[in-house]
C-alpha cells in the first residue's frame, strides 16, 4: 500500500489559514469539510508510529495512532464541525481560523507518539485558544485573555522544564507511561494538570472562558481540559494522588457553580467539576476506570458543547448572561430549550444519555476497587451535578420566574448545530456500543441493568427535591465569588505595581549615580586620549628603553627569587 | 397572547404532584428490584435517595457558608486594568 497519509490535526491548522480567504458559500462549505476531511484522515491512518525522525539524536514520531489517540483525535475532529456549524454566522472573521488551529494542534498532541510533538501541539493550543478568546472583542475579553494567556505560559514553561530533564534523564522522547517520581516527571505531571484545571490554579478556566464571544466558548470548553485529560490518561494512569485532586475538583465545581450567576460561567465551573471525575476514574486506574475515563470525555465534550451552545443561544439573543436577568425564555425559544435540557440530563447522567454510560464506569471503577469513600464522593458529586448543572441551568436561564424577554430560537445553522449534538447525547446513551467499541480496554460492562438504572434514578430525582426544597436558598444575586484568580487579579498586579513604583524610583537614583560615574569615567579617557593625555602623546625613545630596561630588570630578579 | 400551560399555577401544582408521586415509585420499587449493594451502607432501605437528597443539602449549605465570606458584588473587578 502507497503511504499516503496525512496528519488530519495539520489538515486543520493549515485549512485554517484559507479560511480568512474565502467568503460566502465557499467558506461555510471549507469550514465544514475541514473537520471532516480530517476525520477521514484521521480514519485512513493504520495504527503504530508514522513520519519518525532523528532531532537532537532523539526519536521523534509525531504521528502515531492507537485506540487512545484515535477516539480523541475523532471526538476533537466532530467538535470542531459542529462547533464550526454553531459559529457560521459569526461575524467575527478571526475566531474560526482561530479555533480550527485550537482543534488541529489538539488532535496533534492526541497523535504525538513523543514528548516534543506532545509539547510543540501543546503551545499551539495555547494561541490558537488565546485568538479565540481575542476575537470576542470586547475589553473584558482581552483583559481575561491576558490572564489566560499568563497562565498557560506558566503551564508551558513547567511543561517545557519537565520534558527537557525526562530528554535528558531517560534519553528517549517517546510519550510512555511515566510515575511521579523524579523532578522532570512531577513537572511535566504539573504542566498536564494546569491545563486540566486542577487546584490550585483552576480559576484560569471559569475566569477565561465565558468572556469569549456566543461561539467562542464552545470550542474553548472542548479542546484544553480534555487534551490534558487525554495526556494523563497516557502519561499518568494509576497515580493514586489524582483521585485526590479529581475528587477536589468534582466539589469545587459544585460548591462554585451553585453560587454563580452568570450562566455560562456556572458552566464553565461544571467543566471543572466533570474533569474532575475523569482525573479520578486515570487516577483509580484500572481498566474499567480508564475506559470511564476516555468514554467520559468523549460524551462530556458533546454534552457540554450542547449546554453552552443553547447558552450562546441565549446570549446571542438577549445579548445577557446573568441568571438574574433571564427566566422564562422557554416561551419563545423552545428548541433551544429542549437542547438546553438534553445537554442537562446528560451531564446528569439520566438513563438513556451520554453521561450514564460513561460516568457509571468510573463508578463502577470504585466498587470493583472496593474503595468505600472515593464511592460515596463520587455518589454525592453525581447528586451536585444534576443539582448545579442539571437543574440549575435550565432552570435559571429557561424557566423560573419570567423575565419577559421573547427572543425566537436562533438561526438555522446554530439550530442544527444543537439539534445534531442533543441527537448525539441520546444515541451514544441508548446505543453505547459504538463508543465502547471506541474504548482503549475491551469494556466488560452492562450499564443498563434495573438496580443501576432505578438507583441513578433515586440519587438524581432526590436532589431534584432538593433544588426545590432548598430554592430560597439558591436565589441568584448579581454577585461574583472570588476565586484564585482574584490573587492575580488583585494582590499580585499591586505587589508588581509597588514593585515597579520602588525600582523605578532606585533605577532614578542609580541612573544619576551611575550618570555622574559615566560622566567622571569618560572625563578621564577623554582627557588620556587628548594628545597630549597619557595613550596618545608621543613618547621619547629614551623614555621608552628606560621602561624596557626597569621590566627586563624586574624579570631578572623575578627570575631568581625562590 | 394565550398563557402557555406552564403558566398556570394549576398545572405546576399537577407536575408537583407528578414529581412526588414518581420520587415515592423510585423508593418503593426497591421492594421489587434486587439491588445488589455492593457497600454495606448501600443496603439501607433508600440509600441512594436519602444519601442524594442529603448530599445535595450539604453542599448548598457549604456553597452558602462560602458565599458569606467570598460573595463581591459583580462589579468588583470593574475597572480593574484601566491604569
Amino acid at each position: 500500500m502507497s503511504e499516503w497519509l496525512v496528519h488530519p490535526g495539520l489538515v486543520l491548522v493549515l485549512g485554517a489559514f484559507a479560511l480568512p480567504w474565502l467568503h460566502g458559500g465557499a467558506r461555510s462549505a471549507a469550514v465544514l469539510a475541514l473537520p471532516l476531511a480530517a476525520l477521514v484522515c484521521l480514519w485512513q491512518l493504520p495504527e503504530g508510529a508514522r513520519w519518525q525522525t532523528a532531532w537532537l539524536g532523539y526519536e521523534l514520531a509525531p504521528l502515531s495512532v492507537d485506540k487512545l489517540s484515535r477516539l480523541f483525535a475523532t471526538i476533537f475532529a466532530l467538535m470542531a464541525c459542529g462547533g464550526g456549524l454553531f459559529a457560521l454566522r459569526q461575524t467575527s472573521r478571526l475566531e474560526i481560523p482561530a479555533a480550527y488551529v485550537y482543534a488541529g494542534s489538539a488532535i496533534g498532541v492526541a497523535l504525538a507518539g513523543d514528548l516534543v510533538t506532545v509539547f510543540v501541539f501543546w503551545e499551539l493550543m495555547a494561541v490558537g485558544s488565546t485568538l479565540v478568546l481575542w476575537s470576542a472583542g470586547t475589553k473584558t475579553a482581552w483583559a481575561a485573555s491576558r490572564r489566560y494567556v499568563m497562565i498557560h505560559l506558566l503551564g508551558g514553561v513547567v511543561l517545557f522544564a519537565g520534558v527537557t530533564g525526562h530528554l535528558l534523564d531517560a534519553g528517549d522522547a517517546a510519550f510512555v507511561r511515566m510515575a511521579p517520581d523524579s523532578v522532570a516527571h512531577w513537572l511535566i505531571l504539573i504542566g498536564f494538570l494546569i491545563n486540566a484545571g486542577a487546584p490550585p490554579l483552576s480559576a484560569w478556566l471559569p475566569d477565561a472562558y465565558p468572556e469569549a464571544s456566543w461561539s467562542g466558548t464552545v470550542f474553548l470548553s472542548a479542546f484544553t481540559t480534555k487534551t490534558a485529560v487525554y495526556v494523563l490518561l497516557r502519561g499518568f494512569p494509576g497515580t493514586e494522588f489524582l483521585v485526590w485532586i479529581g475528587l477536589f475538583m468534582v466539589f469545587y465545581g459544585i460548591v462554585y457553580a451553585l453560587l454563580e450567576n452568570d450562566m455560562r460561567r456556572i458552566l464553565a465551573y461544571s467543566i471543572v467539576n466533570q474533569v474532575g471525575f475523569m482525573i479520578a476514574g486515570i487516577g483509580i486506574g484500572t481498566e474499567m476506570a480508564l475506559n470511564g475515563a476516555a468514554a467520559h470525555a468523549f460524551t462530556h465534550i458533546v454534552y457540554k458543547a450542547l449546554l453552552l451552545m443553547s447558552a450562546g443561544a441565549v446570549l446571542a439573543a438577549t445579548g445577557r448572561r446573568k441568571c438574574s436577568e433571564l427566566g422564562g425564555l422557554f416561551h419563545s425559544m423552545p428548541l433551544t430549550t429542549i437542547c438546553g435540557t438534553i445537554g442537562a440530563l446528560a451531564i446528569s447522567s439520566f438513563p438513556l444519555t451520554s453521561g450514564f454510560v460513561s460516568k457509571s464506569m468510573v463508578t463502577q471503577a470504585a466498587i470493583d476497587g472496593h474503595l468505600t469513600w472515593v464511592w460515596l464522593a463520587l455518589a454525592a458529586a453525581s447528586a451536585g451535578v444534576f443539582l448545579h448543572a442539571g437543574i440549575k441551568f435550565p432552570w435559571f436561564v429557561f424557566f423560573q420566574k419570567d423575565s419577559g424577554l421573547r427572543p425566537g430560537d436562533p438561526p438555522a445553522s446554530m439550530r442544527w448545530a444543537m439539534i445534531a449534538f442533543a441527537f448525539l447525547c441520546i444515541a451514544l446513551g441508548v446505543w453505547p456500543e459504538p463508543l465502547y467499541r471506541l474504548l482503549p480496554y475491551a469494556v466488560d460492562y452492562v450499564p443498563y441493568t434495573a438496580a443501576h438504572v432505578l438507583t441513578q434514578l433515586q440519587l438524581l430525582l432526590f436532589s431534584g427535591l432538593a433544588f426545590f426544597a432548598m430554592l430560597p436558598w439558591l436565589k441568584r444575586t448579581p454577585t461574583l465569588t472570588l476565586d484564585v484568580d482574584w490573587l492575580w487579579r488583585r494582590p499580585l498586579p499591586a505587589l508588581a505595581r509597588a514593585a515597579a513604583r520602588n525600582f523605578g524610583r532606585l533605577r532614578d537614583g542609580a541612573a544619576v549615580r551611575a550618570g555622574s560615574l559615566a560622566g567622571r569615567v569618560s572625563a578621564g579617557l577623554r582627557r588620556h586620549r587628548e594628545p597630549d593625555g597619557l595613550f596618545l602623546r608621543s613618547w621619547p625613545t629614551g623614555g621608552m628603553a628606560l621602561w624596557t630596561m626597569t621590566m627586563l630588570l624586574a624579570w631578572l630578579v623575578l627570575y631568581y627569587l625562590p | 397572547m394565550k398563557p402557555h400551560w406552564l403558566d398556570e399555577p394549576r398545572n405546576v401544582k399537577r407536575l408537583w404532584r407528578l414529581f412526588l408521586a414518581v420520587l415515592a415509585a423510585t423508593v418503593l420499587a426497591e421492594l421489587a428490584v434486587a439491588l445488589h449493594p455492593h457497600f454495606e451502607v448501600e443496603a439501607l432501605f433508600g440509600f441512594h435517595a436519602w444519601y442524594g437528597f442529603l448530599a445535595c443539602a450539604a453542599m448548598i449549605l457549604v456553597a452558602k457558608g462560602l458565599g458569606l465570606l467570598l460573595k463581591r458584588p459583580d462589579t468588583y473587578y470593574e475597572g480593574d486594568g484601566d491604569e
